[in-house]
């Protein structure tokens, strides 16, 4: 259930009853925040639109995205932007990124767009660049700057080189634990390009960079991977204060490497499990997860959401909003370091009442 | 909850029952649960009866709780869309049956309420329901009423100037928990192991209710008893595909106005667009806007006209609405908040027929009309065991069930 959500927290927090016609937000005021720096934006992601032929689509992943959108245009405050995570499509086609497409053109207000692999490899990315402009660029927003990374490309032989046909190489790169697949990859020229970009931010200027891939290494075999995380994380190193916020693994999580705070958003579509339940090879859990629980097949949002992403001095919290799930919010914590689950980190877990 | 309640049948062998029939429950109901803080007794559930029916309690003295809770309608006014109170005013929602409402979690559809006691004072104050301003006019009259004074005063012990709302409420909570009621043609068939008891029809419905209608994943059903509903709150697109466009203006305004003190229980009762909000309007939560209780099945095929709005006249109606995918009329838009249990069955007719027949053969004895009950002999039911049990009407033994009827026994042999 949403508790977390609910306008009693925001107005507990927020303390001004300036606040009472806002539909619910928890928002993550730090002790030492300038409110005029602290703003808001939501984060849709993984709707995987499936088209089933004719004007089919595969009816949970189209409700899933219809409810994250109608849900994000009540929010008040209203957020400052919409982002979408990646992967709108599940097989890249025309057909599924029109339907997305037109499922987000309901929502109120700027939206930002990630690729993902289910945009892209069917042909690579041309029509998703046609929706939505560039793969990757950046923008300034009240002091932040924000990059946008298409970090699931690959190498150019398997790419080109290697399947028959374009749906070919889209089911392919779909799989998991496909040994036909490919890890994830932000590549030379586009870290080049993160680089001249950087250059001319300030190093004290908070950064928030979006991928769909985690820029950090936790499992392989579903690439829940970025080949060169190692490089990017350099190129990020410098600065004081950096965020990556990366759809793709359907499941909360978040890490800490150096000076990079790593968080996960949800999926619309379905939740993924955690990686102690399927992994069978090596794999690098960030230290900080916390299960949530498993899905109830009946009710198709279960264990599915979104969530609104406080920006606040800097740094990000996450308020996720979880069907039939109790909402949980994950924000960084300056005193220890790194982000933290506001409620979860710090209390014994009780057992959920819906789920057995 | 359940470790601080006690076994309702085992707590009434200790009010003098015969222990044979005090543990005899009703087939096909778990225990009753009883809080600790207001055990049975027949004293209480006599005062309680006493109180369900007193129309004093009334701002016009034409409305009592049995008004829209009529024992001969199993305790609901069917086949009224919303229930009617005083001046014949009509508030949103269908009254729910208080048969076996002693077991849910939350009272009230949107669950406005954690229990029967709190839930027994607000009808009184409801504007469009018995209309008082506030609880005075009550407790003047049981404090002046030298037949409520003796019954007080049997019941917890104490004197006329004593009485509270809270001994008011809890002896009304008293009464409801006696109503309760199993024994229907499906419990005879599933738990009983009488194969005779339930038609043909109604068996292949079951199959339905089992699998093609997803049905059971919210009317429950256990490996002993079967309460029929999962005490949760659901999007079924009922109500809320009316004000869907109006979401984004009715929903803030109303956290704004719950805010500045307005009262939930009014507001939802009078105000149509905010009464579909449901669960939302009490949690605020997003994943329960537009949602509602999940209701018991038992005794539906007698309570028309069917879901929080009344706005379903048939069974069948309801059926053709899940089977569409949460929308009344095919083709329809389906709301933006619907809750993700609920998506298109493609169910065929004979299937939908059949879960009708299912429904019907959930119907307490006591409870089946008279044309309803003869419909199920006609089916080849048990003969012995299916009766139509006429509708009590006089107060004291108004609830028309196995329990009361026990109690008032009860009552004789103390």
């Amino acid at each position: 259930m949403s508790n977390n959500y609910s306008r009693r927290s925001f107005l507990r927090t927020a303390g001004s009853v300036a606040a009472v016609s806002a539909l619910p937000v928890t928002m993550i005021e730090l002790a030492f925040a300038k409110p005029a720096e602290n703003f808001t934006f939501a984060y849709i992601s993984d709707a995987h639109i499936q088209h089933i032929r004719g004007t089919k689509f595969v009816n949970n992943w189209d409700r899933g995205l219809i409810r994250a959108v109608a849900e994000t245009n009540l929010m008040m405050p209203r957020p400052d932007f919409v982002m979408f995570g990646g992967d709108l499509a599940q097989l890249g086609t025309r057909a599924e990124l029109d339907h997305g497409a037109e499922m987000l053109a309901r929502l109120n207000g700027k939206l930002y767009c990630v690729m993902g692999e289910h945009d892209y490899y069917d042909d690579l990315g041309e029509y998703w660049s046609k929706l939505f402009g560039p793969q990757h660029y950046s923008f300034d927003h009240k002091g932040v700057h924000f990059v946008v990374l298409n970090s699931i490309l690959t190498f150019d032989d398997w790419t080109h080189n290697r399947w028959p046909t374009p749906q070919q190489r889209m089911l392919e790169m779909a799989g998991l634990d496909n040994p036909n697949g490919s890890p994830f990859m932000v590549g030379d020229k586009q870290r080049e390009w993160l680089r001249k970009d950087l250059e001319k931010v300030e190093k004290d200027t908070p950064v928030v960079v979006f991928s769909h891939s985690p820029l950090q290494k936790i499992y392989k075999g579903w690439n829940f991977w970025t080949d060169d995380a190692e490089q990017v994380q350099a190129l990020l190193a410098p600065f004081d204060k950096v965020n990556v916020i990366y759809g793709h693994v359907h499941q909360i999580q978040y890490n800490q490497i150096g000076n990079i705070s790593f968080n996960s958003v949800m999926a619309t579509a379905w939740p993924w499990p955690y990686p102690q339940s399927y992994a069978q090879a090596e794999q690098f859990m960030p230290k900080l997860t916390i299960p949530m629980n498993r899905a109830d097949p009946f009710f198709e949002r279960d264990a599915t959401g979104w969530q609104m992403v406080d920006v606040n001095t800097g740094r990000v919290g996450l308020a996720y909003n979880l069907y039939n799930n109790k909402s949980r919010t994950v924000a960084f914590d300056p005193k220890v370091g790194h982000p933290v689950d506001k409620e979860l980190q710090s209390v014994a877990l009780e057992p959920n009442r819906t789920h057995y | 909850m359940r470790n601080r309640v006690a076994c309702f049948w085992v707590a009434l062998a200790g009010i003098g029952f015969p222990a044979a029939i005090a543990l005899a429950g009703p087939l096909g109901l778990p225990p009753v649960p009883v809080p600790a803080g207001n055990p049975m007794t027949s004293e209480k559930i006599t005062l309680g009866s006493t109180l369900f029916n007193d129309k004093r309690f009334s701002a016009t003295g034409e409305v009592s709780c049995a008004t829209c809770h009529d024992p001969a309608k199993a305790f609901t006014d069917s086949p009224l869309k919303t229930s009617e109170g005083i001046n014949k005013l009509t508030g949103t929602r269908n009254a729910p049956t208080v048969v076996n409402a002693a077991f849910n979690a939350t009272q009230f559809w949107d669950g406005r309420s954690a229990d029967l006691e709190d839930q027994s004072q607000h009808p009184f104050v409801n504007p469009v329901e018995m209309g008082l301003k506030d609880h005075e006019p009550i407790l003047k009259i049981v404090r002046g009423d030298p037949t409520y004074a003796e019954m007080f005063r049997k019941a917890f012990g104490i004197e006329p100037a004593a009485i509270t709302m809270d001994h008011v409420k809890k002896a009304i909570a008293t009464f409801e928990r006696t109503i309760v009621s199993g024994d229907s043609p499906f419990d005879k068939w599933y738990f009983g192991g009488d194969k005779a008891a339930m038609s043909e029809a109604a068996v292949r419905g079951f199959k339905v209710f089992l699998g093609d209608g997803r049905c059971v994943s919210c009317h429950v059903i256990e490996q002993d008893q079967a309460l029929f509903t999962d005490n949760r709150f659901h999007n079924i697109g009922v109500g809320i595909n009316r004000i869907q466009d109006r979401v984004p203006e009715i929903a803030p305004k109303f956290l704004e106005a719950k805010a500045q003190g307005m009262d939930v229980d009014v507001k939802v009762l009078t105000d149509p667009a905010s009464s579909e909000l449901g669960r939302f309007a009490v949690t605020e939560g997003l994943d329960e806007l537009g949602a509602f209780k999940t209701p018991t099945l038992r005794n539906v095929a007698v309570t028309a006209p069917f879901m929080h709005d009344g706005s379903l006249a048939t069974l069948r109606d309801v059926v053709l609405h899940y089977n569409n995918g949460g929308v009344t009329n095919k083709g329809d838009r389906v709301n933006d908040f619907l809750s993700g249990g609920i998506r298109p069955l493609n169910l065929e007719d004979q299937q939908i027929s059949d879960l009708v027949a299912f429904m019907e053969a959930l119907t307490s004895p006591q409870h089946a009309r008279p044309a309803q009950a003869a419909s199920t002999r006609a089916m080849g039911a048990g003969t012995s065991a299916v009766q139509a049990a006429p509708a009590c009407s006089t107060p004291s033994s108004a609830s028309g069930t196995i329990a009361a009827q026990q109690l008032a026994a009860a009552g004789d042999t103390p």
